[in-house]
């Protein structure tokens, strides 16, 4: 017989699966194109810069997801300003900020948070939360949607754009702004050094296996679902981490892709 | 006949260094002009005027009906980028029967006797491609939206001889069958000959740029 504890628990494994999955489907969509664009360590870069704003939000009582949120979003500005006025390429730019946002962000997190804002804890996943990824899943699939083809044709060759008035700066502003969204509702769950490898492991392992872009796409949601899902399972079963548990999952999909390379 | 383009004084400045200085030139409408000068004389910075991608001193005035297609110098995709020819085409235009008529028009017909040809190229990656059939699927792509005029920035740079040999006929018939401007950039003198009914030399002399617009008809 069914206990109310069990049906509470089975709902909550239910809805963790559910953000869980969000998230998953949400990063491997951007990373799809980052993989492209060849841009890898910003996804993972932008992770460490979450972490200030968490500590921030921490100490004023804040939901920590939101103050990720406002520390990458204004990282991901100054970044896009500076690589578009100065002459250093944006990994470097990207290298400066991650370094920067990582010691400050070590030196403001109150102890007993650290380890959790560092890797996640799925436990500590409120509905509001939920929510919050929700709707930021659904912007950034829309958003991302909107714009993917003037982001491709930028990657291919960024005059071929320009010569058809698209404006690339703008189109790869937007594009940064929603690998911070997703890092952001990322950040409870994974935690800020694991959350970027959401962004690239799901996408790699789909251009090992796709024929054309679309297939790529798909895939790359399709690897990030199944990887957020098998990881909670793991961390439930075993009681560890959740950030680790799915980033190891995404891992070993990726090696798996190997024998299936096209 | 009526200019489609007339560039009036055009100056390009990079870190103090002048690029073009004062180049004036006009266009005739279906005329086919070379734009031929030394590495660095700012061939292809004139075309990145043209295409309005940098700012520049001076004036580029297109006739209001001027609809460009251009053909950028050698792509370089990467070939594990799984984007397929028919999926780069895409982004110009969704209509699968259009795309196959351009890329008939270009030379890629179905069951081709060589594989160079063949329309099943629309489902190879776009980095996989010879250097000849990305120059012709550039150009497809330029074609896509029927322009009036084509840029074509050294067309056949690192393109081998049988790649060049079926791009130039492709050129020739555009030239003969259709009212397209056509400005080329090439290094090709015996090309430049062949094809040109105008040529703009830009020379490049202690750091001054001197348009000259020599007609060869």
């Amino acid at each position: 017989m069914r206990t109310r504890e069990n049906i509470t628990m089975n709902t909550n494994l239910l809805y963790l699966l559910l953000v869980g999955g969000l998230v998953g489907a949400a990063s491997g969509y951007l990373g799809s194109f980052m993989v492209l664009k060849r841009m890898s360590l910003v996804g993972d870069a932008l992770s460490h810069v979450a972490l200030p704003g968490i500590a921030i939000a921490l100490t004023f009582g804040i939901n920590p997801m939101l103050g990720a949120l406002v520390a990458l979003a204004i990282a991901t500005f100054g970044i896009w300003y500076l690589a578009e006025h100065s002459e250093v390429y944006p990994e470097a730019l990207v290298g400066v900020f991650f370094t920067a946002s990582l010691s400050l962000g070590l030196l403001l997190t109150p102890e007993p948070e650290l380890l959790e804002a560092l890797f996640g804890d799925i436990d500590k996943i409120t509905p509001f939360d939920g929510l919050m990824v929700l709707a930021g899943a659904v912007i950034i699939f829309i958003a991302t949607t909107l714009i993917s083809k003037k982001l491709l044709l930028g990657v291919v060759s960024e005059d071929l754009a320009k010569s058809q008035k698209i404006d690339v700066s703008k189109i790869n502003l937007i594009y940064l702004l929603l690998v911070s969204l997703v890092v952001a509702l990322g950040v409870k769950f994974l935690g800020t050094l694991l959350t970027g490898a959401m962004v690239i492991i799901p996408a790699v392992t789909a251009k090992n296996i796709s024929r054309n872009i679309k297939s790529f796409h798909i895939f790359s949601i399709l690897f990030g679902i199944v990887s957020s899902t098998i990881g909670i399972l793991i961390a439930k079963y075993f009681g560890i981490s959740s950030g680790p548990a799915v980033v190891l999952t995404a891992v070993v999909l990726f090696i798996a892709s190997y024998f299936f390379r096209k | 006949m009526e200019n489609i383009l007339k560039c009036t004084n055009l100056k390009v400045k990079f870190g103090g260094h002048e690029i073009l200085q004062g180049l004036s030139f006009e266009v005739k409408r279906d005329d086919t002009l070379a734009v031929v000068g030394p590495n660095g004389a700012g061939k292809t910075v004139l075309f990145r005027c043209l295409l309005g991608l940098i700012p520049f001193e001076g004036n580029v005035e297109w006739a209001p009906d001027a609809k460009i297609g251009y053909v950028p110098q050698k792509l370089s995709v990467p070939g594990d980028i799984p984007l397929t020819v028919r999926e780069f085409l895409r982004f110009k235009e969704s209509d699968d029967k259009k795309i196959t008529m351009v890329m008939s028009r270009v030379g890629f017909k179905a069951k081709a006797k060589h594989r160079h040809h063949d329309l099943r190229v629309l489902n190879t990656r776009l980095g996989k491609l010879s250097g000849g059939e990305m120059q012709r699927v550039l150009m497809a792509y330029a074609l896509m939206d029927a322009p009036n005029v084509l840029l074509l920035d050294e067309p056949t740079a690192g393109v081998d001889i049988a790649g060049e040999k079926t791009f130039y006929a492709l050129f020739e018939d555009l030239k003969a069958n259709t009212d397209l401007t056509i400005i080329f950039i090439s290094h090709d003198t015996e090309v430049v000959e062949k094809y040109a009914d105008s040529v703009l030399k830009i020379i490049h002399e202690h750091h001054e740029n001197t348009g000259e617009h020599h007609h060869e008809h």
